[in-house]
């Protein structure tokens, strides 16, 4: 990998640290509506996989999307301007937090409810088996979402008609409160693949260069016509579910233990031991990612509340 | 034109449609090898392939969301649901994720989708396999719903559903496919979101769709030895609603009864009534009356069925009585 290339996953995922945290206290200021479900913690596991893909490979995730949106090439601003519910956001303030998209970046959304965009996961990697493009489908999701229905209907078609999907689970270890232990009867997601005779893989999820390394070997495989597979990301969220969790289910040690292998911090330190920025350098780094987020809060502060006329538009294409 | 069943109507739009544009593919439980369990898709298999006439396992959240995904990379899939029935199972893809994509995003993922769903009671299938839950899918922003009640109707209304970008629920009804009627050959559509007169009269006005229309028809025939002329609009699609030929209709004929397969609580005849009410409260002469389904679970018995589904008689009563209101 390039020197270049490590320098810009770094600061892609600092400015997603920053973003998120512009975030909760825009969310606590009240300028952000709805549900807010930070990506804090995870940085690693979105930028490293994303980095790997080619510009016609599909992306298509959960609600947690600020940062897979940041890592499909979205602007802070359109990101920002979409939490602030404004005309400018990248669903033109119809979507909110959980439904960032831009599909000229094969960025497929932010998807709100758990498990059912796994469906269409397959159905955009059928799309491209139709067509005979080479291109990949990348779906993320968390350990939640493969206890329900439509994650094994989706992984169960994916095998069957051989499709060019690679299913990302990040398993963060909780969905919303409860712990994987007590909600999947294996605790080893990758196991549940198994069952459907697909190769997986489990990836350190809090080292981005593991992630980055895994994702090229995995998808370019599928591309060459492997079939699905999956790969089990192991990770762990910082903050609460949404900025709504009272956080009664997890032990204030196990979260600053996590802490300590701050994803951000690990590669910071791997990227110094090995030669290829100093510190003065990520300070740099950190400083452009701050002032690209500041910019995004004050574009999206000042940008247009949408149109009254919006609200009628788009339930259908042909009217 | 040739006279042809319902069922050879809706076989032709697929087969017209699937030769004019190779991005047109069906997807759905045994539409492949089997052939559609309502034989629509007979012999397509062997005429088109495995990939454009895709055999999905039984998974009906699968098929809907693979339509989906499929969709939004510019294809355009047919999807089948053995029954309207199975449509609960994938109820979060076809309200949560077809008719809200659209809009959610602000307008960037389009969806030529089209899911054809067969429903009605009538068959002895108990209560799980004979319903008609058109209004419920009606009720979603987002989502198209359209209802044929005649062969041409279906041939020229599937076509236009398959070409457009909107996500279509196309629901056909099991005891019509049987039905004959003249039917364009060749390239003939008919625009989705139209209703239409589809028996001229002044006296009482029924509003009605699918296979109601032919008992509503039979209706008319016995009505009209009596010098009883009603007239009926074919509503078509449920949404878009159009409610103009409704509303001319009624404007001429002060009196009407809507008749429906479904329940009558919240169902398409309390919308078009209270549409009729709203929009036309000056013209009206007499209480408007709905024919529906009693509110019963569909028993297996078949004279139990029969009592519990709407009948010439029924719609014959409900005509007399606007009529004497």
């Amino acid at each position: 990998m390039e020197k270049d290339e490590y320098l810009r996953m770094y600061k892609e995922m600092v400015i997603i640290r920053r973003l998120e945290e512009r975030s909760a206290e825009l969310y606590q200021q009240g300028k952000i509506g709805g549900f807010l479900h930070l990506y804090i913690g995870q940085e690693a596991v979105s930028t490293g996989l994303i980095s790997a893909r080619k510009p016609q490979d599909r992306v298509i995730t959960a609600y947690r999307d600020h940062g897979v949106a940041i890592n499909c090439g979205l602007s802070a601003r359109e990101v920002m301007a979409e939490l602030l519910g404004k005309a400018t956001g990248c669903s033109k303030g119809k979507g909110g937090s959980m439904h960032l998209a831009d599909v000229t970046k094969n960025f497929w959304g932010g998807h709100a409810i758990v498990g059912a965009h796994l469906p269409i996961a397959t159905g955009l990697a059928l799309g491209d088996a139709y067509t005979g493009q080479k291109n990949v489908t990348i779906c993320m999701f968390g350990d939640g979402a493969t206890n329900i229905g439509y994650f094994h209907e989706a992984l169960n078609m994916s095998k069957i008609w051989n499709l060019p999907v690679l299913w990302v689970c990040e398993n963060n270890q909780y969905g919303m409160g409860t712990a994987v232990e007590r909600a999947s009867a294996v605790s080893e997601i990758i196991q549940k693949a198994q069952a459907y005779g697909m190769p997986s893989r489990r990836v350190d999820g809090m080292d981005v260069v593991a992630m980055r390394q895994a994702a090229e070997e995995m998808i370019e495989a599928i591309r060459e016509g492997a079939g699905p597979m999956l790969m089990e990301a192991m990770t762990y969220r910082f903050r609460g579910h949404s900025m709504g969790d009272p956080e009664r289910y997890r032990k204030p040690e196990e979260v600053h233990r996590y802490q300590e292998n701050d994803p951000i911090g690990i590669f910071r330190q791997y990227l110094q031991e090995n030669g290829i920025a100093t510190e003065e350098a990520l300070n740099q780094l950190d400083d452009e990612a701050e002032a690209i987020v500041e910019d995004a809060v004050q574009f999206a502060e000042a940008s247009p509340e949408p149109q009254p006329h919006e609200l009628f538009e788009h339930i259908y294409v042909e009217a | 034109m040739a006279r042809i069943t319902m069922r050879e109507a809706i076989s032709q739009a697929l087969w017209e449609e699937m030769e004019r544009d190779p991005s047109v593919f069906i997807l759905g439980e045994e539409v492949g090898v089997w052939g559609g369990t309502y034989a629509v898709t007979k012999g397509f298999y062997d005429h088109f392939g495995p990939e454009r006439v895709r055999d999905t396992p039984i998974a009906e959240s699968g098929i809907i969301g693979a339509a989906i995904g499929a969709a939004l990379t510019g294809l355009r899939p047919v999807a089948e649901l053995m029954t309207i029935n199975f449509a609960f199972s994938a109820m979060d893809h076809i309200v949560n994720q077809a008719a809200k994509l659209h809009y959610m995003f602000g307008g960037q993922m389009v969806l030529p989708l089209v899911i054809r769903a067969v429903g009605g009671g009538g068959r002895q299938l108990g209560a799980t396999h004979s319903q008609t839950p058109d209004a419920i899918f009606a009720h979603f922003p987002g989502l198209k719903v359209v209802a044929p009640g005649t062969p041409a109707d279906a041939k020229g209304l599937l076509k236009s559903a398959i070409r457009s970008n909107d996500p279509i629920l196309f629901i056909e009804h099991a005891t019509l496919y049987q039905m004959r009627g003249e039917v364009p050959e060749g390239d003939y559509t008919i625009p989705i979101g139209k209703s239409t007169v589809q028996r001229a009269g002044k006296d009482v006005t029924i509003v009605t769709y699918s296979k109601m229309l032919e008992i509503s028809l039979k209706a008319a025939e016995q009505l009209s030895k009596e010098g009883i002329e009603v007239e009926i609009v074919d509503l078509r699609t449920l949404r878009p609603l159009d409610m103009d030929p409704v509303l001319e209709s009624f404007k001429k004929t002060n009196r009407a009864v809507i008749v429906e397969e479904g329940w009558k609580s919240y169902g398409v005849g309390a919308e078009i009534a209270a549409r009729i009410y709203e929009e036309a409260f000056d013209y009206v002469d007499a209480p408007i009356r709905r024919v529906a389904q009693k509110e019963v679970p569909l028993p297996y018995n078949r004279t139990l069925e029969q009592m519990a589904l709407p009948k010439v008689e029924d719609v014959v009563q409900a005509v007399r009585e606007v009529l004497n209101g």
